[in-house]
């Protein structure tokens, strides 16, 4: 990627563009994992960053993704993953943003050949003025029979002012096809936080308690799960 | 402890409480009867600073605090508890966790030590025995998946580890079949039936009234307390219904 992108490019409609110019370029990262491999890759985005990745799964390879997306300016993951026959792609990733911040996730998972998985659950805190985005297209090609793949988007905004765009979208050439995605946005159930409170939990760690219930869904399965959850919980403290 | 005087309260802006006034002293225990929609659960949740639930005029004291300027947490901190009529569930949130940052946090407020990870468990594990609930549920997600009996044990236990001076306790007994309800009274007499603690039981059967036996039983109809007397009252109440009596 040489020019800079604007909002007209479908990848970076809700970018944070203003922020690009100082990130720029971007050198992207290509990983492929060989037939029958596994593999596994944490992301921690704790300043303002654009990743830009391509992944390749080989026949039978396997990938978990884990992603902490904190940034504090503007941070955006993109991943393009192509997948072999029978292949199995994870994502987790959450995003928790607040200021005036951008956040996103952008992927394109494409189910090139038949009989693989992929499975991507996205989850959000979003604080003051923070928009956190997820774009998500899966693609399956014609041939690739007995693909699986599923999004899981949730988003929790804390306050008025925060916002979450989630697009999860599918493109399907196949048959005999399992894709499934759902969205929600909401906040935080008001019973339940006076449930804790009424127990003695202050609003604040009444607030954090159940946002890392939230949050740990997608952390679930990462070998570096506690450190994961530590490295939210701090970045939740400034929102809270 | 608690001294209520001419406590109005609206719910959605609608007024519900109009003009209750009730004492409760330490080491009393006071039942509050009333026909469906009087008001009972939101006096309770009034008194438990619930958002929605509005005080209008009146004032309420307790333990020398003046309850109503305190948030729901330091209520909690005062010594306040609330047993749910309907306890919420919370997934993802493991009941331990709560409980131990609950407890922990009431006594950082109230500047005691906090307790350690096996001290609590300890404590814990007490209470789960005295209401006969399997202390293994405590690890599963606050009150997801309990049945409703469960859940009210799990209010018990959870008033065990807490260790309240007033408990408000919102129809304990309702969904509890004979056995269960035999157990959470008992448990509530073994926690708070002491010369420094106070209980206001609210129900509108007299059956859990069989194994906590009231000092006092008040009737509310129409956000007032229009008639209070002995245990007695409770059987009266059984026999003759709340119309006659109201
Ligand atoms: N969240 C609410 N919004 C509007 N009205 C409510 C709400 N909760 C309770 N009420 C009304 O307040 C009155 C008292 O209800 P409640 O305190 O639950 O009675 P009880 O517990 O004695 O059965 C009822 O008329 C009920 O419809
Ligand atoms: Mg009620």
């Amino acid at each position: 990627m040489t020019a800079l992108p604007t909002r007209h490019d479908e990848a970076w409609r809700y970018a944070d563009i203003a922020a690009l110019p100082a990130l720029w370029p971007i050198t992207p990262e290509v990983i492929v994992v060989a037939p029958g491999d596994s593999a596994s890759r944490t992301w921690v985005i704790e300043r303002a960053a654009v990743h830009d990745i391509a992944i390749t799964l080989g026949a039978g390879a396997q990938m978990t993704v884990h992603v902490l997306n904190a940034a504090r300016g503007y941070g955006r993951l993109a991943l393009r993953v192509t997948l072999g026959a029978g292949a199995q792609f994870d994502l987790g990733a959450a995003q928790i943003a607040g200021g005036d911040q951008t956040v996103e996730i952008v992927t394109e998972v494409i189910h090139a050949e038949p009989d693989a998985s992929s499975r991507q659950v996205v989850r959000q805190v979003l604080a003051g003025r923070a928009s956190g985005n997820y774009l998500g297209r899966v693609v399956v090609a014609r041939g690739a029979n007995g693909s699986d793949g599923s999004q899981s988007i949730r988003a929790m905004l804390l306050d008025r002012g925060a916002s979450a765009n989630a697009r999860p979208e599918l493109e399907i050439h196949a048959d005999d096809v399992k894709c499934a995605h759902g969205c929600a946005i909401g906040e935080l159930d008001a019973d339940g936080l006076f449930y804790l409170a009424s127990r003695g939990l202050p609003p604040a760690a009444a607030k954090a308690l159940m946002l890392q219930a939230f949050l740990a869904e997608a952390f679930v399965g990462a070998d570096d799960e506690a450190t994961l959850m530590a490295a939210a919980l701090t970045a939740l403290e400034d929102l809270l | 402890m608690l001294h209520i005087t001419d406590l109005h309260a609206t719910v959605a802006d609608k007024p519900i409480l109009k003009g209750l006034s009730l004492t409760i002293n330490a080491g009393e225990i006071h039942a509050i009867m009333g026909p469906n929609g009087a008001g009972k659960s939101t006096l309770g949740y009034t008194l438990g600073g619930r958002p929605g639930y509005d005080v209008t005029s009146g004032t309420v004291a307790f333990a020398g605090q003046d309850l109503l300027a305190l948030a729901p947490h330091e209520r909690a901190a005062a010594g306040l508890f609330l047993g749910f009529q309907y306890p919420v569930e919370i997934p993802g949130v493991s009941m331990v966790q709560f409980l131990r940052e609950s407890l922990n946090a009431q006594r950082k407020a109230r500047g005691e030590a906090s307790l350690s990870g096996g001290a609590f468990l300890k404590l814990a594990r007490e209470a789960a025995a005295l209401l006969k609930l399997d202390p293994e549920m405590l690890k599963r997600p606050v009150n997801v998946g309990f049945s409703g009996g469960e859940k009210k044990r799990a209010e018990m236990v959870q008033m065990g580890i807490l260790d309240p001076k007033l408990a408000i306790l919102d129809e304990t007994d309702s969904g509890l079949d004979i056995d269960a309800l035999k157990v959470c009274g008992e448990g509530i007499n073994a926690i708070m039936r002491r010369p420094d603690k106070a209980v206001l039981l609210i129900t509108h059967y007299q059956r859990l009234l069989d194994y906590v036996r009231p000092d006092f039983v008040h009737v509310l109809a129409g956000g007032r307390i229009v008639r209070s007397g002995g245990a007695e009252l409770a059987r009266d109440l059984e026999d003759h219904g709340y119309e006659a009596l109201a």
